[in-house]
Parts: structure tokens; C-alpha cells; sequence
């Protein structure tokens, strides 16, 4: 257990590490959110609705969670695969998920540069006030959602293990969780069918608890815990998934095919 | 032109295309290309109905529709020159005395023709789920519009794309410049809601006065009250396939100096 811990610290710190020096994360992770962050605030001021840039920031900042999350967890299985090393890491003697863990997470971590990147953004260039109504409920939501959104990303590696080109999947799911859980405008605004779909989704609540807990204007801890609840949930599916993938794609011999 | 340079235009655009993007199946074009440009207007069509701007959803449905030739365009282009390349067959297209002009354009011909797939994807799906009812009437001009957009951010392609003999992060260059072009070119901010200086960049790029002429078709103008923005727009295109060849050329000449054609 020890040793798993080290590999998953490690691990993390190695590729936070790699994906901050990486031109490719930082465009999901700060200027794309810059971008979306400064069109939903020309959008929101046109609209007369100056109020609502804190919720334009925090929600383009989770966008760029999740972009970074769903292009690493994408991603980094194919990557391993195009360098011939996921046959070494699957061969290798500790369980795969201990090795994939500290992989996923750290996408969201670098992801995490996001939400301080439009809320600096926005404060510097749009006058967007930074007055939190609950400072360190939100100092805590913020890692809730990037912890679940990492675990959500593991459960998402796990199944591309099957998938070659799991980078085309990537590029589709981008917009739609956006969409569906609400980051820009309230799921309220979706067909009544969408709501339900949202309540799977980790971004869904970490930005209800993000937003929450800086606009004050709802519970906080429901959905923070929320946040751990589909974490787990994310968690055991992705060590069942990966556990039959992983045996599949070795009986099919695919591991390495790119 | 002569005949060699027709053929090497056409045919040469053509296998080039096939050889350079031979990774692309049904199951990888379908969820990158159209699968993320209906999700992309659906988003910002409902961000557009939250803001409450005043526009309605066919603002949002032309502009995205029309925006999203540029993913084909862009980053085709970009490949298009990269993947050479990455492939190790840069050096040998280069030593050979084909017409650069031909090369250059040919490579520009099946991207164009896929920029306009994926845009006619965003129109049909603005038609079919949004309801989105242009006039009938409006739709052959409606097309010609987007045949030229896209024709231009194909010419914006090639200048990114050119900067690929070079440079070695140029698929960060492919993105920048295609988020950036979401944001300056009247996309969803109309260029009065930017600040001007931001509208007058948007105004020298591409996309922008295509867009612009679509919404007007769409709204049920015809082709000739947009005609200045049409022939803006072609302009734009010259200005930047011309800027992309001397570009094409002067780095050719650069790499080679430099040994850099084959290193990645």
C-alpha cells in the first residue's frame, strides 16, 4: 500500500511536472479558457448581464478542467502507445490503475491552472470582482472538483484501453459535457432529458460547488460531497473496466497497436 | 498553367491528401469533424439564448456553421505541410523541380472540399434540430458564401501551414490561431460588441466578412447586397495565399540552409 502511495505521489508530481512544460496543455489549460472566458464575457455584457462574469469565470475555468482532463486521459494511453511503452507499464509488477491513477489526475491538475487563469483574466481585463462569498469552501470545492474530474478521466483511460483511436472520442466529448453540465449556462436551459445525464457527470458538480461557494448563492457541502460520491463511483468502475480491458485487449493483442 | 502543373495540382493534391491523411477512417472523421461542430453550435447557441444578446439563434447557427470550415481548413493545411514532414517525405517533395505553385495549391483543393462537408454538417443540423429555416432561395447563395469563407481559411491555412517547414510547434500555432479566430471574427461577439482594435484585426482575417455575408444571405438578402463583403472576403483570400507562398518559398529556402526539412 505504502508503495502504491509512493508511485501515485510520484507519478503525479513527474507528469504535473511534464504536462506544465507541455505549449499543448497550456493552450487547454490557459488560453482556451482565456478565449472562451472573454467570449462569454462580451456575450454577458451585451446581454446586460455584468453580474454573471464571476459565473462566465469560473465556469470557463472548468471547461479547461475538463479540456485538459478528456485530452490527457485520451490521450495519454495513446501517447504510451505510439512510444511502445504501455506494454512496459501494463507488464510492470504494480496494478495497472496504480500506474494510470497519478497519470489522470495530473491532467486535472494542470487543468486547474484554468479557473486561476480566467479568474486573473477576468479581474485584469474585464474589472470581474474577485469577492468570494465562502473563501475557504471554496479553497477546498476547487480541489473536490479537480480531484473527481481526475478519477472521472480515469474511468474514461480505462475504457480507451479498447479504443485505438480514443483521441476522435476526445474530440467529440468536449463540447457536450460542456454543454450538459451546465459550465455556461444553466442546465436548466437543456431539454428536461439532459438533467439527469448531468447528475453522472463530475463537472457538474464541482462547478456547483465552486460556484457556490464563491456567489453564495447555494449549498456548498452537498455538492463537494457529491464531488466524492461519483469520485468513488468513477474509482470502482475504472479498476472493473480496466481489470476486464486490459485482459481483453492482452488475450486480443492489441496493447500496442496504434 | 501547363498541363504537367494541372495534373500535378489535381492528381498530386489529391494522392497527397490521401497519403498524408491515410489515418482517417469513418469512426475518426465522423466524432472529430462533424460530431464536434454540431456539439460547437449547439453550445453556443444556448450560451447565446443565456446571454441574452438579442440575437437569435440563427446568428449563432450561421456563424459556428460557417466558422466550423476552418477546423478542415486549418488545421488541414497545417497537415498538410507537418505531416511531410513527420513522415520523412518533406526532402524528397522538395527535391523534386515541380512546379511550387502547384504543389502548394493542389494541397489546398481536397481540403477545401472537406471544410465545405463539415460546414454543410453544420447547416443541415442548425436545419434539421435548431430550427433553423433559411428561405429556399437564399440557399445557393447561402453556398457560394461558404464556398468562398471556406476558400479563404484555407489561404489563412497555408500560411499557417507554410510556417510547418520551419518551425517545429506548429499544430500550437494550428490551435491558437483557430480558438483565436472564434473569438475576433464576429463568430458569436459581433465586431461592435469587441473593442476596436480587436474588430479591425478580425476585420484583416478571415471568416469575418464571409460570416458577416452569410447572416445577411440567411436573414434573406441577396447576393448581390453582400457583394462588397464577398469580394472583401476574396481579397482576404489572395492576400493570405499569396502571403503563404512567399512564406512557403522563403522558409524552403531556409530550411534547407539550415538542414532543418527532416528533423521533427
Amino acid at each position: 500500500m505504502r508503495s502504491y502511495l509512493r508511485i501515485i505521489r510520484v507519478g503525479l508530481l513527474l507528469r504535473v511536472c511534464e504536462f506544465s512544460i507541455s505549449r499543448g496543455f497550456l493552450l487547454m489549460a490557459v488560453i482556451q479558457p482565456i478565449i472562451f472566458a472573454s467570449i462569454a464575457f462580451y456575450l454577458f455584457k451585451a446581454g446586460g448581464r455584468s453580474g454573471t462574469l464571476l459565473y462566465a469565470s469560473l465556469g470557463a475555468g472548468m471547461m479547461g478542467i475538463w479540456s485538459s482532463t478528456l485530452f490527457g486521459s485520451g490521450g495519454a494511453l495513446q501517447w504510451n502507445r505510439w512510444q511502445g511503452t504501455l506494454e512496459l507499464l501494463v507488464g510492470a509488477p504494480p496494478p495497472f490503475i496504480v500506474v494510470l491513477v497519478p497519470l489522470t489526475l495530473a491532467t486535472s491538475v494542470t487543468g486547474a491552472y484554468a479557473i486561476f487563469a480566467t479568474l486573473l483574466w477576468g479581474r485584469a481585463f474585464f474589472g470581474v470582482p474577485l469577492h468570494f462569498a465562502h473563501p475557504w469552501a471554496f479553497a477546498l470545492a476547487v480541489p473536490a472538483g479537480v480531484l473527481s474530474l481526475g478519477l472521472m478521466g480515469l474511468l474514461m483511460a480505462s475504457s480507451f484501453v479498447l479504443y485505438r483511436h480514443a483521441n476522435a472520442l476526445s474530440n467529440l466529448l468536449e463540447y457536450p459535457v460542456w454543454v450538459a453540465t451546465g459550465l455556461l449556462f444553466p442546465i436548466a436551459l437543456l431539454p428536461g432529458w439532459v438533467r439527469p445525464l448531468s447528475w453522472l457527470l463530475a463537472p457538474t458538480w464541482g462547478i456547483e460547488a465552486i460556484r457556490h461557494s464563491a456567489l453564495g448563492q447555494g449549498a456548498v457541502w452537498f455538492p463537494m460531497a457529491m464531488c466524492a460520491v461519483v469520485g468513488v463511483a468513477y474509482f470502482s468502475l475504472a479498476t472493473i473496466f480496466l481489470g476486464i480491458f486490459e485482459r481483453l485487449a492482452r488475450a486480443h493483442a492489441t496493447l500496442s497497436l496504434t | 498553367m501547363t498541363g504537367n502543373n494541372t495534373r500535378i495540382f489535381f492528381v498530386g493534391g489529391l494522392i497527397s491528401f490521401r497519403a498524408l491523411f491515410n489515418w482517417i477512417k469513418p469512426s475518426l472523421y465522423i466524432p472529430t469533424m462533424l460530431g464536434s461542430t454540431v456539439f460547437q453550435i449547439v453550445f453556443f447557441v444556448y450560451l447565446g439564448r443565456y446571454a441574452r444578446t438579442g440575437q437569435d439563434d440563427a446568428f449563432f447557427i450561421v456563424g459556428n456553421a460557417v466558422q466550423v470550415c476552418g477546423m478542415s481548413s486549418v488545421y488541414g493545411m497545417t497537415m498538410a505541410v507537418a505531416n511531410e514532414r513527420q513522415f520523412g517525405t518533406l526532402g524528397p517533395l522538395l527535391a523534386t523541380p515541380a512546379n511550387r505553385m502547384a504543389i502548394f495549391l493542389g494541397r489546398g483543393l481536397p481540403v477545401l472540399v472537406n471544410g465545405l462537408v463539415v460546414s454543410a454538417t453544420g447547416f443541415l443540423f442548425g436545419i434539421v434540430v435548431l430550427h433553423f429555416r433559411p428561405a429556399t432561395s437564399t440557399l445557393p447563395a447561402i453556398a457560394f458564401v461558404v464556398v468562398v469563407t471556406t476558400l479563404s481559411c484555407t489561404a489563412f491555412g497555408m500560411l499557417l501551414g507554410s510556417i510547418g517547414l520551419y518551425g517545429k510547434d506548429f499544430f500550437f500555432v494550428a490551435n491558437l490561431a483557430y480558438y483565436l479566430l472564434l473569438l475576433f471574427c464576429g463568430v458569436n461577439v459581433p465586431l461592435d460588441d469587441l473593442p476596436g482594435w480587436m474588430a479591425a484585426i478580425g476585420r484583416c482575417l478571415p471568416l469575418t466578412h464571409g460570416i458577416a455575408a452569410a447572416r445577411k444571405v440567411a436573414a434573406g438578402g441577396s447576393l448581390r447586397s453582400v457583394s462588397g463583403l464577398v469580394w472583401t472576403e476574396l481579397g482576404v483570400a489572395a492576400a493570405y495565399a499569396l502571403a503563404g507562398f512567399l512564406l512557403f518559398r522563403l522558409l524552403e529556402g531556409a530550411s534547407r540552409r539550415s538542414a532543418l526539412l527532416d528533423t521533427f
